[in-house]
C-alpha cells in the first residue's frame, strides 16, 4: 500500500534517478492532442518521446479489404529520414501485438490505421511506441478486449538485469529484450529479443517485466481517469 | 486517495472482476469484467454479487442489454472501450448498460438521426458522407411527397438531415428522410446558408440529453436554428453571420466546462 503511493508520487514529479519503489523511468502521457486523427496520445519515458495518431475504423481499399475484420495497419516514421527495414520490422511487431487485442471482428470491411511520429529516441523506442499506440488506440473508441503495454529489459554483461533502459544502457548490454503483456493476466503477447541470454534469465526479465507492467497500467488508469474527470 | 489506489490495484489484479453497480459513473477501461447483480423473486433481501445465469433454464433469468461498449463474456460483462459506465433502469429486468467515452469517429446505428453531405448521384440513389467508414445510400424516393415523376431536388454538396433505416456492420448503411407515416418530420435537405461544424460524439449525446439546459440557454441568447446530427456534426443558423459563430463557440466551448462555469458564461453573455 505505501510503496504504491510512493510509486504515485514519483510519476508525477520529476525524470531524475529512479526510486526504489519502481525501477521505470518517468513517464508522461497527453491524450487528444492532435485534432484530425480520431484518436491521439503522446507517450514519454524518459527522454523516449512518441506520437501516436489513430484513424479508425474509415474507409479501406478494396485491395486491403479483410471480409470479416479490420484491416490493421500501423506506420512507423523516424525521427529524421525515410523509413528503413528496422522500422518496417517494428511495425510489425506493433502490428501483430494490436492485432491481438483489438476487436476487429466488430468492424468488417474497416481499416484502423496507427501512425507513429518518434520524437526523441533515448532507449526503449519499441516499449514507448506500444505504449504510445495503446493509448491512442483507447482515445479514439476502437473496441479491445484487453489494454497493452510493452516493457524493455537489458541484461548487462555480469547479468543485472535493467528494465526501461537508456540508449547507452542498450548499447552496452549483452541482451536486450523486449516484451508486449496484455493488462488482464499480464499475459505475453510479443517478444523480440537480441543478444545471448540463457532460459532462466528470460524467465527471469519476463517475471520482472509483469511486475514493472502493473505500474504501466496503473499509470494509463490515472492518466485516463485525468482524462475523464473533465466532462 | 490512498483507497483510490486501493481499488485500482485491485482491478488491475488477475481474476478479479468489480460488481458493475459499484462501479457505476466511473472510469472503466478495456479488459475490465464486470459482474452482473443477481436479481431473482425470492432472494431480494440476500442479494449478493453472483455471476448471472445465463442458461434458458434458470427461474432466475434478467435481462440485461449490453450498450455501446460491453460484450457478454460468459457470464461476465465485457468492458471495451473506455469510458464512464452507465446504467439505466426499465420498468422491468436489469437495464441497460453502457460506456459514455468521448470518441470522434462515428459507427452508424440503426435509428440515429445524423447530418450527411451528398457526395454522388447514381441513378436512383445519392450516396451520403456520415463520417462513418463508408458512405451510406438514400433513394430519391424516401424524401416527402416524392414520387417517380417527382424527383426532390438534391445536388451534390447538400447537406441531409436524415435516419438510418438499414445500420450494421455487414451491410451498407441506408438512410432516409421520411418518418414511418411518409412525413419529412423535420427531416430533408437542409437550407442554403447557415454553419456546419464538428464536435466530438459525447458533446452531441450531452446536447440531446433531455436533463440539458445548454440548449434553453443558447435559445435565449438569439434566435436560431440548429440541427444536431448523432454523427457528431452540428448545423446552425442565426440572423447573421456573427451571431452564428457565437453561438458555434459556445457548442463548442461547452464540452470542458463544468454546469457552474457555463451559467457564469451564459449570464456574461446574456449581459453584453
Amino acid at each position: 500500500m505505501q510503496t504504491e503511493s510512493k510509486i504515485r508520487a514519483e510519476y508525477g514529479t520529476d525524470s531524475g534517478p529512479r526510486g526504489p519503489g519502481c525501477s521505470l523511468r518517468h513517464f508522461a502521457c497527453e491524450q487528444n492532442l492532435l485534432s484530425r486523427p480520431d484518436g491521439s496520445a503522446s507517450f514519454l519515458q524518459g527522454d523516449t518521446s512518441v506520437l501516436a495518431g489513430v484513424y479508425g475504423p474509415a474507409e479501406v481499399k478494396v485491395s486491403k479489404e479483410i471480409f470479416n475484420k479490420a484491416t490493421l495497419e500501423v506506420i512507423l516514421r523516424p525521427k529524421i529520414g525515410l523509413p528503413g527495414v528496422a522500422e518496417k520490422s517494428r511495425e510489425r511487431l506493433i502490428r501483430n501485438t494490436c492485432e491481438a487485442v483489438v476487436l476487429g471482428a466488430l468492424h468488417p470491411r474497416t481499416s484502423i490505421t496507427i501512425v507513429l511520429q518518434v520524437i526523441s529516441d533515448a532507449g526503449s523506442l519499441l516499449a514507448c511506441c506500444l505504449n504510445a499506440a495503446c493509448m491512442a488506440l483507447v482515445d479514439a473508441g476502437v473496441p479491445m478486449r484487453a489494454l497493452f503495454c510493452g516493457i524493455t529489459c537489458v541484461l548487462d554483461s555480469d547479468g543485472t538485469l535493467v528494465l526501461d533502459p537508456t540508449a547507452k544502457q542498450e548499447k552496452e548490454a549483452r541482451a536486450v529484450l523486449t516484451f508486449a503483456l496484455d493488462s488482464v493476466d499480464q499475459k505475453l503477447l510479443m517478444s523480440t529479443t537480441k543478444g545471448l541470454y540463457s532460459d532462466a534469465e528470460l524467465q527471469q526479465c519476463l517475471a520482472a517485466a509483469q511486475a514493472a507492467s502493473q505500474h504501466v497500467f496503473h499509470f494509463y488508469r490515472e492518466s485516463l481517469q485525468r482524462r475523464y474527470s473533465k466532462s | 486517495m490512498a483507497q483510490a489506489a486501493a481499488v485500482a490495484a485491485q482491478s488491475l489484479a488477475p481474476g478479479k472482476a468489480r460488481a458493475a453497480r459499484t462501479v457505476l459513473d466511473q472510469v472503466v477501461l478495456p479488459g475490465e469484467e464486470l459482474l452482473l447483480p443477481e436479481q431473482d423473486a425470492e432472494g431480494l433481501g440476500g442479494a449478493g454479487e453472483r455471476p448471472l445465469l445465463l442458461n434458458p433454464g434458470a427461474r432466475s433469468r434478467v435481462r440485461v442489454v449490453c450498450g455501446p461498449g460491453l460484450r457478454r463474456c460468459g457470464d461476465r460483462l465485457l468492458v471495451t472501450k473506455c469510458g464512464r459506465l452507465r446504467h439505466k433502469e426499465p420498468g422491468g429486468g436489469g437495464g441497460v448498460y453502457w460506456v459514455d467515452s468521448q470518441q470522434k469517429r462515428y459507427v452508424p446505428v440503426k435509428g440515429d438521426h445524423v447530418i450527411g453531405i451528398v457526395t454522388a448521384k447514381s441513378g436512383d440513389i445519392f450516396k451520403v458522407d456520415v463520417g462513418g467508414s463508408e458512405p451510406a445510400s438514400l433513394s430519391y424516393l424516401a424524401f416527402e411527397g416524392a414520387t417517380k415523376r417527382n424527383r426532390p431536388n438534391v445536388q451534390v454538396g447538400d447537406l441531409i438531415y436524415g435516419q438510418f433505416v438499414v445500420a450494421n456492420k455487414d451491410m451498407e448503411p441506408e438512410m432516409v428522410c421520411i418518418d414511418s407515416c411518409g412525413r419529412a418530420n423535420g427531416m430533408g435537405v437542409i437550407g442554403q446558408d447557415g454553419l456546419l461544424f464538428k464536435v466530438t460524439l459525447g458533446l452531441i449525446r450531452k446536447l440531446l440529453a433531455p436533463d440539458c439546459e445548454i440548449l434553453q440557454e443558447v435559445g435565449k441568447l438569439y434566435p436560431l436554428e440548429i440541427v444536431f446530427g448523432m454523427n457528431g456534426r452540428i448545423w446552425v443558423k442565426a440572423k447573421t453571420i456573427q451571431q452564428t459563430l457565437i453561438l458555434a463557440n459556445i457548442l463548442e466551448a461547452c464540452e470542458h466546462m463544468t454546469a457552474d462555469q457555463r451559467k457564469q458564461i451564459f449570464s456574461r453573455l446574456a449581459e453584453s
